[in-house]
């Protein structure tokens, strides 16, 4: 035991000291952990079991508890003893402690595992950086040996430059002793050209001496005769005057000659001063607004050429006809302060160009901007309608297009005559049924009308029987001759019997018609008590006939 | 002195001497040489009033033709002491003088007066050079050596001598009105200018030339300015007023070649000057300065320019129309190939030759350049460039159009009434340029014709062109001015 405690309690001290540190540690940086601590839990929770198998025995429980109980005091949790009973354990902060101890734990292991990612992390991003520290290493080699490279070529071209500076050098001190030759040469040559010119001049002279002073008679010329000057006049002597005339002469022709050409330059000096008038003219045209300010602004300069230039505008019909130098100089001074103002004028129109192209907070500008953007709105809008108007357009065209297409309008045709067939065929059906009441009714009228006539002949027969018995009881019977007048009457009465009979007539077929009930039979029936009422006609064959027709016209 | 008649058409003209109203009549035309037996170097000279040309005869008939310039029919027929090596006529077209060189001897001969006749000998002095005055009346011979100038007058038997003249290209010139002279002169290693009144041959000023080694004068056509240029050594060209005052001086670069010809404008506002650099140069009048410079690249990149290509087209021959034996010139017709021009499309590049570098005078710079009469155009032609010919629109400063031939172009020159230019280069086609287009004519004759020279009537009615040994007088229709 002895020798476990001093084992054990070491390891356990370091295990402590460590994880207190941990814990200490975690608080101020939890990412800088280190391993040695991450590492301490694992191996203790593997071998957990036999570890405090171990740790605590039959025997030293109390140590144990003894120990657990000052560690953990030491570690600030309560005491696992009870305070008031001394010896005994406290349960409940027992249980409270493990708990604690569990939560730690847990707190630990996930710390455990966060601090080994960023391990991993790290260990990757150092990785990375060694490399990037390699690449550039290795870069940094490359870059110096290049360098070293290009300054030996500098160097080198440097010390062609130096050599070709020397050649040049030299090629110029060549260039000048062959100057300097050429030159000796050509002084060396115009002296030997002079001289023998010399010679030959002399030599010249004694063969005109020799030539001309033999008395050449050879040198001669035959004429005819002598002929008149092209001009007519005659040869005149030389003397002094003719050479005064000559000299006169001379001097006229330059005369001539200069004013010729002072006229031409005067022409072109008038177009010239002309299209400098015209330029100030418009100059001045062109800045009306702008002259005012110019004035004012470099007063002390221009104060001075005003006067001058009121003179000039005074007689300008004169100032043209001036020669140049009296002119030149209020001319050029007019035309250079306008130009000034011109120039001015132009910057100004540039600045404010500028400023336009610049500044967008002018209040002009944001008006136009909403102008603009009405503006854009409306054309938007208007391109809306008009892209409508363009698709509307465009189906219709389709539309118009289409029937160029044969199966599509025979479809549609079809479809067309398929719906208008079936419709006819439905009424044509509705009408044969109608047809067929008609003449399911007009039958029964023929019957009815038939069973009327026979029944007619029978109450004729029984009329006629019963006249007869009459008038056999008359004869038999002399006091009843009064009543011979009822039979007169009676027949007088015919129609109302015959009325009668038809009411009945006619109500039987409704009984019989009742099968196809329907409003038409209903009208027509009451139709035949109208028109039996209108019409005295008691041919009933042919009405229903006519009830066919018109009801024919009805349907139609 | 036997009066004889003369032509009718002979008359117009004469007394107005530069009057050209009139000067239709008086073109003359020249015998073809070929007509001759063993002929030699032709010489054909055109003077004012315009186109007057004839031709020498053979030399060992020494014969001067003269010729109607619309009939080509002989009017005169003169003959010579030698073989002619040179003529001209005088301004008025009254006579015509013809140089022999070899003997030293100029021969005079009127028109009006065919028995009358003047001859010149210069005898053991020799004779390089000889000229008309403008007045018609005087003429200049410059001796061998150019020891001297002598000044023989028609109209007295006074002489006058110029000494010292220099031996120049252009060493002596006349004003276009004809009232003075300048002569270059050469004295004690330095360039002197004397310029002379010509009614009467007074020495009017006399002034050195700051010059090394002056090559050539020449007056503005006003005749108040002199232009003096230096030797192609130095790029220098100085301009003088009548009185000898140095109106200014202008150098374009130092060391390499430098000026080759100049040209004034008939305007005497511009003065183009070429030089070998390949470059046209413009000073104006007012302060002589640079206006412009116009460079000829081998290649025309510029879309406002028109570049005409000549072409050759093969000729189409119809077939029911030949016969056999086939006439001559059928036959000619058949074998010389026509051409027609083409607008090429820019850029274009110019055939371009590298000119020999250890050869004096190389070929390249601008060796020709005239101005249109009416002032719009240059023409130029450089000489790398040998088969095209430049004109430049001078109101805008512009290149306007380039005439590129199929042959090296031997000459050019402007009509002297519409800008309108004649071009040759050596083969049997005349080219004609105005700004509504251009076209190349065929000289309808038989076997090799070749075009060397051309000279326009002053009328611009009709141009002679000339060949080594033939002549032909090629006429333009007025309605049919292209």
């Amino acid at each position: 035991m002895g020798d476990w405690k001093t084992i054990t309690v070491p390891v356990l001290s370091s295990d402590s000291k460590n994880i207190f540190h941990y814990t200490s540690e975690k608080k101020i940086s939890p990412p800088s952990m280190n391993s040695q601590v991450l590492r301490l839990p694992l191996p203790s929770s593997k071998n957990m079991h036999s570890f405090f198998s171990a740790f605590c025995t039959e025997e030293n429980i109390e140590q144990s508890i003894s120990y657990l109980n000052r560690e953990l005091t030491t570690l600030g949790f309560p005491s696992i003893y009870a305070e008031s009973k001394g010896q005994e354990l406290n349960l409940i902060s027992i249980i409270n402690c493990m708990n604690e101890l569990l939560v730690l734990q847990h707190k630990n292991l996930r710390a455990q595992e966060e601090v080994e990612m960023q391990h991993l992390k790290l260990g990757s991003d150092m990785d990375h950086l060694q490399n990037c520290y390699a690449k550039l290493k290795e870069q940094l080699e490359l870059s110096k040996r290049e360098i070293v490279g290009l300054q030996e070529r500098d160097r080198q071209l440097q010390s062609k430059n130096r050599n070709l500076h020397q050649l040049l050098k030299t090629e110029k001190d060549e260039v000048q002793k062959l100057q300097n030759i050429i030159s000796s040469r050509a002084t060396q040559y115009n002296h030997d050209m002079k001289r023998k010119e010399r010679e030959y001049n002399k030599l010249k002279e004694r063969l005109h001496q020799l030539v001309m002073n033999k008395k050449d008679k050879k040198i001669a010329m035959e004429v005819l005769n002598y002929v008149g000057r092209a001009d007519g006049k005659r040869g005149a002597w030389r003397t002094d005057k003719t050479e005064a005339r000559n000299e006169e002469e001379m001097y006229k022709v330059l005369l001539s000659d200069y004013e010729q050409r002072q006229k031409q330059l005067l022409v072109e000096n008038a177009e010239l001063k002309k299209v400098l008038q015209q330029m100030k003219k418009e100059i001045i045209l062109l800045l009306p607004p702008q002259k005012q300010k110019p004035k004012e602004r470099s007063e002390d300069g221009l104060v001075l050429s005003d006067p001058e230039e009121d003179i000039g505008e005074l007689n300008k019909e004169n100032m043209w006809e001036l020669s140049c130098e009296t002119v030149r100089e209020q001319l050029t001074n007019s035309i250079r302060k306008q130009w000034r103002m011109l120039k001015n004028h132009v910057e100004k129109l540039d600045n404010q160009v500028s400023r336009v192209h610049s500044g967008t907070l002018n209040e002009k500008d944001v008006i136009s901007r909403e102008d603009h953007e009405l503006e854009t709105e409306k054309l938007e809008l208007e391109i809306q309608q008009c892209k409508e108007m363009i698709k509307t357009q465009q189906q219709l065209l389709q539309q118009l297009m289409s029937p160029c297409d044969d199966d599509t309008t025979l479809l549609l045709q079809d479809c067309y005559l398929l719906e208008e067939r079936e419709r006819l065929q439905e009424e044509w059906r509705l009408f044969r049924e109608q047809k067929k009441n008609f003449e399911k009714e007009r039958r029964s009228f023929t019957e009815a009308a038939i069973r009327l006539g026979l029944e007619r002949k029978a109450f004729e027969e029984d009329r006629g029987a019963w006249l007869k018995q009459q008038f056999l009881s008359m004869s038999t019977d002399y006091k009843h001759s009064e009543n011979v007048t009822t039979p007169s009457a009676f027949l007088g009465s015919c129609d109302q019997d015959n009325r009668l009979v038809k009411s009945t007539s006619q109500r039987k077929p409704p009984c019989m018609l009742s099968g196809p009930v329907s409003a038409e039979p209903c009208q027509t029936s009451q139709y035949i008590t109208r028109n039996s009422a209108a019409s005295k006609k008691p041919a009933g064959d042919s009405k229903p006939n006519q009830w066919v027709e018109s009801d024919k016209e009805e349907t139609e | 002195m036997r009066k004889v008649p003369r032509p009718p058409s002979l008359l117009g003209g004469r007394s107005q001497g530069r009057d050209t109203e009139d000067s239709s009549a008086f073109v003359l035309g020249a015998q073809r040489t070929g007509e001759f037996s063993d002929t030699d170097v032709p010489v054909t000279a055109l003077g004012p009033p315009g186109w007057l040309l004839c031709s020498p005869a053979s030399c060992v008939q020494y014969r001067l033709v003269v010729r109607d310039a619309r009939t080509l029919q002989i009017l005169q027929l003169y003959t010579c002491l030698d073989q002619i090596q040179y003529i001209e006529w005088s301004s008025d077209s009254l006579f015509i003088l013809c140089a022999m060189y070899k003997r030293g001897v100029v021969q005079v001969w009127s028109l009006e007066q065919p028995d009358w006749h003047c001859k010149i000998d210069e005898g053991s002095a020799g004779l390089v050079a000889s000229c008309w005055s403008p007045d018609g009346r005087h003429i200049l011979n410059t001796t061998e050596f150019h020891l001297r100038i002598t000044v023989w007058s028609l109209c007295t038997k006074s002489v006058s001598y110029i000494k010292y003249p220099k031996a120049c290209q252009q060493g002596i010139a006349f004003t276009k009105d004809g009232r003075y002279m300048a002569v270059a002169e050469r004295r004690d290693c330095k360039d002197f200018v004397s310029i002379f009144v010509c009614s009467d041959w007074q020495l009017l000023r006399h002034f050195d030339t700051e010059t090394q080694d002056l090559f050539g004068i020449e007056w503005a056509p006003n005749g108040c300015v002199l232009a003096a240029w230096d030797t192609c050594l130095e790029y220098k060209i100085l301009l003088y007023s009548l009185d000898g005052r140095l109106l200014s001086t202008y150098r374009a670069y130092e060391w390499s070649l430098g000026i080759k010809a100049i040209a004034w404008s008939p305007s005497s506002q511009f003065l183009a000057i070429g030089s070998y650099d390949e470059k046209v140069r413009i000073l104006n009048h007012v302060t002589w300065k640079k206006i412009t410079e116009f460079e000829h690249p081998a290649t025309v990149a510029s879309s406002k320019t028109i570049v005409y290509k000549e072409v050759e087209k093969s000729p189409s021959v119809e077939t029911e129309r030949l016969s056999f034996p086939p006439t001559r010139a059928l036959a000619s017709s058949l074998f010389s190939t026509q051409s027609k021009y083409d607008v090429s499309q820019v850029p274009v590049s110019l055939q371009h030759i590298k000119p020999v570098a250890d050869r004096a005078n190389p070929k390249m710079g601008i060796g020709m350049l005239a101005f249109s009469p009416d002032n719009c155009f240059l023409a130029t032609k450089n000489d790398n460039i040998p088969n095209a010919v430049w004109i430049w629109d001078v109101q805008k400063l512009k290149l306007f159009v380039v005439l590129e031939q199929l042959c090296a172009v031997q000459s050019f020159q402007w009509d002297p009434r519409q800008p309108r230019l004649a071009v040759c280069t050596g083969n049997s086609k005349v080219y004609l340029w105005s700004p509504a287009g251009c076209v190349s004519v065929q000289v309808p004759m038989e076997g090799d014709f070749q075009i060397v020279s051309l000279s326009w009537h002053c009328s611009g009615d009709s141009v002679a062109l000339l060949s080594k040994d033939n002549f032909c007088v090629c006429y333009l229709e007025r309605e049919e001015v292209k």
